[in-house]
């Protein structure tokens, strides 16, 4: 998408959202949109003094207005500390299910998964860790550059997503994926969250929880793993020097799954 | 020009050989229409088809089609952008194969999209920067050029341009191959693939196979109308198939050996050429051995010069061969897993570091077959309405025609 299509990134915006998004455009006069997002912002922000017990929670007070189009002041992004993930967790796959509704149908070859831990083992050196992986939201995404229709593409703030109206299913994008952060819907959803429509036979995968950050609140993932885990993962704007995330990536030695690809993902690690 | 020696005929199409012809290809339509409509009406999971082999057998059968499809046009190109003459008498039926073939690759490929009910997005919604996105732009132009080069051919009106749609008819097959290839070729992730020479192996890879299949509908139609089929088009064919299969050989050698050469890669070569079990297999015994060595012995072997059987035979073997070929890059480029981070093991719930497993599921044959079955039942009823094949290819008539 081209930097400044205001317009546009409404749109894409709301092209992940719901019904609810077309339905409020046609009748400007109830704007539930905007109730609902005072509500989630006011929730945040007590939340974020009670859920804070370290600096992991708070950085996500720079989130755009709910009415303002996703700029490219914002990069968002998560450091993921593997020093800290351990390899019997799985609080944020569980709290990714929980939020965005891809349980599936006990067949887990064909059933989608937009984030999986991954057990390493080095048996050069006899280290193993853990990590989640999920899309990376790379700043060059090869799913975006192969999609014929467009249906795969980059917000302006580097959130990258499946419009869900234009994608045809031809699955060039998990071709072209080198994270394997895509999943095909191979059956019929059920119990679907409002946030997230879901269709037979169209790509999807992790949307960095795009509801949630426009409402300025933290990905589930991010938001469970600060609660239950182990608090590895750390969610910010990686433009805003003042953020957490910033300063961390600027102090620790971090680094991205396959950074000889020259596609730049979102998602730093630290610790592999 | 001497005289006007070749004249073209339709097809008769009442007899109960055709009939009955017409009537399986049918069938093997309706069959993949019904297990089209059974995978899109369940889902995508009563195929083989999962989170990791997201491209099985209908893109196999549908690249094929398409591959074969701009090779099938070559013994135009030859005829008229060459000057060969000896070819041009079969130039009108090599551009209606070249069309059916199209149309039966892109219907599979349809008919497998996750929803193939928004055909028209990928029509009217592009992203340029897609190398799926300028095939389709490619494909739609090059139903419309071989429809106008056949125009050029058959019409006397079009006879003027006849040269010039050759020539752009040519340009545009080179394209339309190279944009197939690089499907696979510019997948930057993929270890099996991203290469740039995945272009032109398919566009050898089009030349053989277009060619393998013209030759079996240009002897079966000529066979079922009791047409004369005479040594100097066979031996011509014979000695052209060698030719593209030897290039085919080729270009997978160099394809292998560069991705062998190069530490990372090695691990995709040791799968395919020695560990992957089918893979393997299809690789060294169907492609290598009875899809190139065979025919190429069959073809060049003095003894068999202009022996209609081997010439059969082998056509079949290089078919049989190529479907093997774009399997194995298809599937077997998807089963080696991906590699997220080199020189450690890997494990997870969605079978990071595991080869993938595929089983082709029936519908999908059926739907892959069904492509072919759509390109012969073009063929065979554009044949009987319109004068695309000649009334003999008798040597007296060619050699008339070339003089």
């Amino acid at each position: 998408m081209m930097e400044g299509d205001e317009s546009m990134s409404e749109r894409r915006s709301c092209a992940v959202m719901t019904a609810s998004c077309r339905s409020e455009a046609a009748d400007p006069a109830v704007s539930r949109r905007g109730f609902i997002a005072g509500i989630a912002t006011a929730g945040v922000f007590t939340g974020v003094v009670s859920l804070a017990p370290g600096v992991t929670l708070i950085s996500v007070a720079d989130a755009k207005p709910v009415e303002e189009a996703a700029s490219a002041k914002q990069r968002w992004g998560i450091l993921i500390d593997a020093t800290k993930c351990d390899s019997g967790c799985s609080v944020c796959v569980d709290a990714c299910r929980q939020e965005q509704g891809w349980e599936g149908h006990g067949r887990p070859t064909s059933d989608p998964q937009w984030i999986r831990k991954v057990n390493i083992n080095d048996s050069s050196t006899g280290r193993k860790f853990s990590l989640p992986v999920m899309c990376q939201h790379c700043a060059s995404p090869p799913c975006v550059d192969v999609c014929p229709t467009g249906a795969s593409f980059k917000r302006a703030d580097g959130i990258v997503l499946v419009d869900r109206h234009i994608c045809i299913g031809c699955r060039f994008c998990m071709m072209a994926c080198p994270y394997k952060a895509r999943s095909f819907v191979h059956e019929e959803t059920e119990d679907q969250r409002s946030h997230m429509p879901r269709g037979k036979g169209c790509v999807e995968a992790c949307t960095l929880c795009v509801h949630r950050i426009d409402a300025d609140r933290l990905p589930a993932c991010v938001e469970q793993c600060g609660a239950k885990g182990s608090g590895a993962m750390l969610f910010g704007d990686l433009n805003n020097p003042g953020s957490d995330i910033a300063k961390r990536v600027a102090v620790y030695a971090t680094t991205q799954i396959r950074t000889d690809l020259g596609v730049k993902p979102g998602i730093y690690y630290q610790g592999i | 020009m001497a005289m006007k020696s070749i004249v073209y005929r339709e097809l008769e199409g009442k007899s109960p050989g055709f009939f009955a012809v017409v009537g399986v290809i049918g069938l093997f339509i309706l069959a993949g229409l019904g297990a089209a409509f059974y995978m899109e009406y369940n889902g995508h999971y009563v195929t083989g088809m999962n989170q990791q082999i997201v491209w099985g057998m209908p893109h196999t059968f549908a690249v094929f089609l398409i591959v074969a499809a701009s090779g099938a046009l070559n013994i135009a190109s030859i005829g008229s952008v060459f000057d060969v003459a000896v070819y041009k008498p079969l130039s009108r039926l090599s551009g209606l194969m070249a069309l059916a073939l199209l149309a039966g690759g892109l219907a599979v490929l349809v008919l497998d999209l996750g929803r193939p009910d928004r055909l028209i997005v990928a029509m009217t919604s592009y992203n340029f920067k897609s190398i799926f996105a300028w095939n389709v732009i490619l494909y739609s132009g090059f139903f419309v050029i071989v429809a106008a080069y056949l125009w050029t051919m058959m019409s006397r009106d079009g006879k003027p341009y006849y040269k010039l749609a050759a020539f752009i008819a040519f340009l545009w097959r080179l394209t339309l191959t190279t944009g197939t290839g690089s499907i696979f070729g510019f997948l930057v992730s993929r270890q099996a693939y991203n290469s740039a020479i995945m272009a032109p192996e398919f566009i050898a890879m089009s030349f053989s196979f277009g060619l393998a299949f013209f030759l079996l509908v240009l002897v079966a139609m000529f066979k079922g109308a009791g047409r004369e089929l005479g040594d100097v088009v066979v031996t011509r064919l014979q000695r052209l198939l060698a030719i593209f299969v030897a290039a085919v050989v080729y270009f997978v050698t160099v394809q292998h050996l560069t991705n062998m050469y190069s530490a990372g890669r090695i691990g995709v070569e040791q799968f395919i050429l020695r560990d992957g079990g089918a893979y393997t297999f299809l690789f060294w015994v169907v492609q290598i051995a009875l899809g190139s060595i065979v025919p190429l012995v069959l073809l060049l072997l003095p003894v068999l010069r202009g022996h209609r059987k081997s010439l059969i035979l082998s056509s079949v073997l290089v078919l049989i061969g190529g479907i093997a070929q774009i399997f194995v890059i298809i599937v077997g480029g998807q089963a080696y897993p991906l590699v997220l981070f080199p020189g450690v093991e890997v494990s997870s719930s969605y079978f990071d570091g595991v080869v993938g497993s595929y089983a082709p599921s029936l519908p999908e044959i059926m739907l892959g077959l069904s492509g072919i079955a759509i390109t012969l039942l073009l063929a065979v009823l554009a044949c009987t309405v319109l004068r695309f094949l000649p009334a003999t290819l008798s040597d007296a008539a060619v050699e008339a025609d070339a003089h």
